[in-house]
């Protein structure tokens, strides 16, 4: 059995793992073109703020590789044969395959404002992308940001802790409006001031401007001029779907794969940020850009792949992040609606966080502690925790579990109910209620 | 500060000294994303993200439980926790 896996992302790699795990003697064939393999994509951002060197980024060693006995063909598959079960890699000619993984993640939204093609207009998307905007800080002292999301906040950060005067542009009067109410983005944009970030609100770049092909400024839609050596933009990402579509498999935003995460083609699975997976509970196909489903996914479709029916479960969406030095928990579904700083998905998001039912909102706390909650008829829908982390765990596994809510739901829905209290009496009587079933 | 909140402050500092002595340093995998800042920052060179990829407390022997691997971390993955020494899962 030779089982062929295209990408090295934290997909690729969960997928080796199980197949390997199922499967001591069948070969694997990792085929992916990254100079660099398998690395900490969302650890970026601490090399770009100096808290880590970028040695550092790379999780599996040699000798791990090696536990997984599995054979690296380093270039880039440019077809695939799904009838013939073949693939074409650049320079290396065609490879049979039993089962095959597409695991070849997203790529950044290019920025189409005129000058973006000038030098010093960067993304986050790469270790060569973070090494590069490394270098030029040295050189910048003024740089402008453009995006949403938690990657462009990553490098307004970064560049503000490498010594960089950062001017960031918001559409609008928020920041990451699909998922943090007003009250959250404005504690946020108010420590980004507080580090000395220029936040432009409701503005636009209209034109990067350059001399001698290298970026010397930006004039906004409403005609001001910043001079700045460096732009840096996060305006979403898009799941590579190019060799599915080409191979006639089925595509929509992302490649489309079921619960067993088998693409429309037989023998060929996919995982991690290029799939658009099939949510049972939903009923819908989702898409995730995160580092644990993607994990979660590639393990599943190697156990698939390795003949162990496994069906991918996607959890409530979970992710943590800091944000403007804040520890930040989003669980489950807590926004609504498009974020005009963001062009379809962003890194770190999920679909999920933006599919609201009927839901009401509780809050508690102030600025650095905050706990927003949704609380569903029974059961809490999703929250978002800012500062202080000690209920993120029993919050996540009331959401993911759907805890039963109707005891304290009136409760939570007082009016200045100490919410954070509530749910941390109730989460210790539930967990000795249920001890014997954990 | 008023003869309560010293004793809660106290009675903190022995619980925190209790749990450096016979805890241990726990992850939570599922907020984890391989960043590497605890391995980088642990003195003795204790590949902690190694242990928390795979889910396994740090029953390191060399592990001073210094807490630097707890701190730094900027997503909160880690924590210390009194295990039990023989049956490898936290309490």
């Amino acid at each position: 059995m030779r089982y062929v896996i295209i990408g090295m992302g934290v997909a690729g790699i969960a997928a080796a793992e199980a197949i390997r795990r199922q499967d001591s003697t069948g070969e694997i064939v990792l085929v992916g073109d990254d100079p660099h393999g398998f690395y900490s994509r969302p650890g970026l951002a601490y090399y770009l703020s100096g808290e880590l060197s970028d040695r550092q980024l790379f999780p599996y060693a040699a000798q791990d590789f090696h536990k997984l006995n599995l054979r690296y063909v380093k270039g880039r598959v440019t077809r695939i044969y799904p009838v013939e079960h073949q693939v074409d890699v650049d320079r290396h000619g065609r490879l049979d395959y039993d089962r095959l993984l597409l695991a070849v993640g997203s790529t950044a939204v290019r920025l189409n404002t005129p000058g973006a093609d000038l030098e010093g207009v960067v993304k986050l998307d790469h270790l060569d992308d973070a090494r590069r905007i490394v270098k030029m800080a040295r050189r910048a002292k003024t740089a402008v940001v453009i995006g949403g999301g938690i990657t462009a906040l990553e490098l307004v950060e970064g560049l503000v802790a490498r010594g960089v005067r950062v001017h960031y542009f918001l559409r609008g009067e928020c920041y990451w409006r699909s998922v943090l109410d007003e009250e959250e983005s404005q504690v946020i944009l108010q420590r980004l001031q507080d580090d000395g970030v220029r936040i432009h609100f409701c503005t636009e770049a209209a034109e990067i401007l350059g001399k001698r092909g290298r970026v010397v400024g930006v004039r906004t839609a409403d005609g001001r001029q910043i001079k700045c050596k460096l732009v840096a933009f996060a305006i979403g990402i898009r799941p590579r779907t190019e060799l599915a579509q080409a191979a006639g498999l089925d595509v929509e935003r992302g490649i489309l794969v079921n619960e067993y995460l088998q693409t429309s083609a037989a023998d060929i699975y996919a995982a991690g940020d290029a799939a658009q997976v099939f949510d049972p509970l939903s009923g819908r196909s989702i898409l995730d850009s995160l580092w644990g489903p993607a994990r979660d996914q590639g393990y599943a479709a190697g156990l698939n792949m390795a003949g162990q029916q496994t069906a991918y479960v996607k959890s409530a969406p979970f992710n943590v992040t800091r944000l403007a030095g804040l520890t930040t928990t989003i669980i489950g579904t807590v926004g609504r609606g498009q974020d005009e700083d963001l062009l379809g998905i962003a890194r770190g998001d999920s679909e999920t966080w933006r599919q609201l039912p009927d839901a009401i909102v509780a809050q508690s706390g102030f600025d650095v502690n905050r706990l927003r909650l949704l609380v569903g008829e029974k059961r809490l829908l999703g929250a978002i925790v800012m500062g202080d982390q000690t209920l993120s765990m029993p919050l996540q596994k009331m959401i993911l579990t759907g805890v039963d809510i109707t005891p304290i739901r009136s409760k939570l829905l007082a009016p200045n109910a100490p919410i954070a209290d509530v749910i941390a009496d109730y989460w210790t009587q539930w967990r000795k209620e249920h001890a014997s079933q954990q | 500060m008023d003869i309560m909140s010293f004793q809660d402050l106290f009675r903190q500092e022995a619980t925190r000294r209790e749990v450096l002595t016979t805890g241990h340093v726990v992850p939570e995998p599922e907020r984890c994303v391989q960043c590497g800042i605890c391995s980088y920052n642990c003195p003795i060179g204790i590949d902690v993200r190694g242990h928390v990829w795979q889910g396994r407390a740090v029953k390191d022997s060399h592990c001073l439980t210094c807490g630097e691997c707890v701190a730094r971390c900027p997503r909160g993955v880690l924590s210390f926790q009194r295990t039990n020494l023989f049956d490898g899962r936290t309490k």
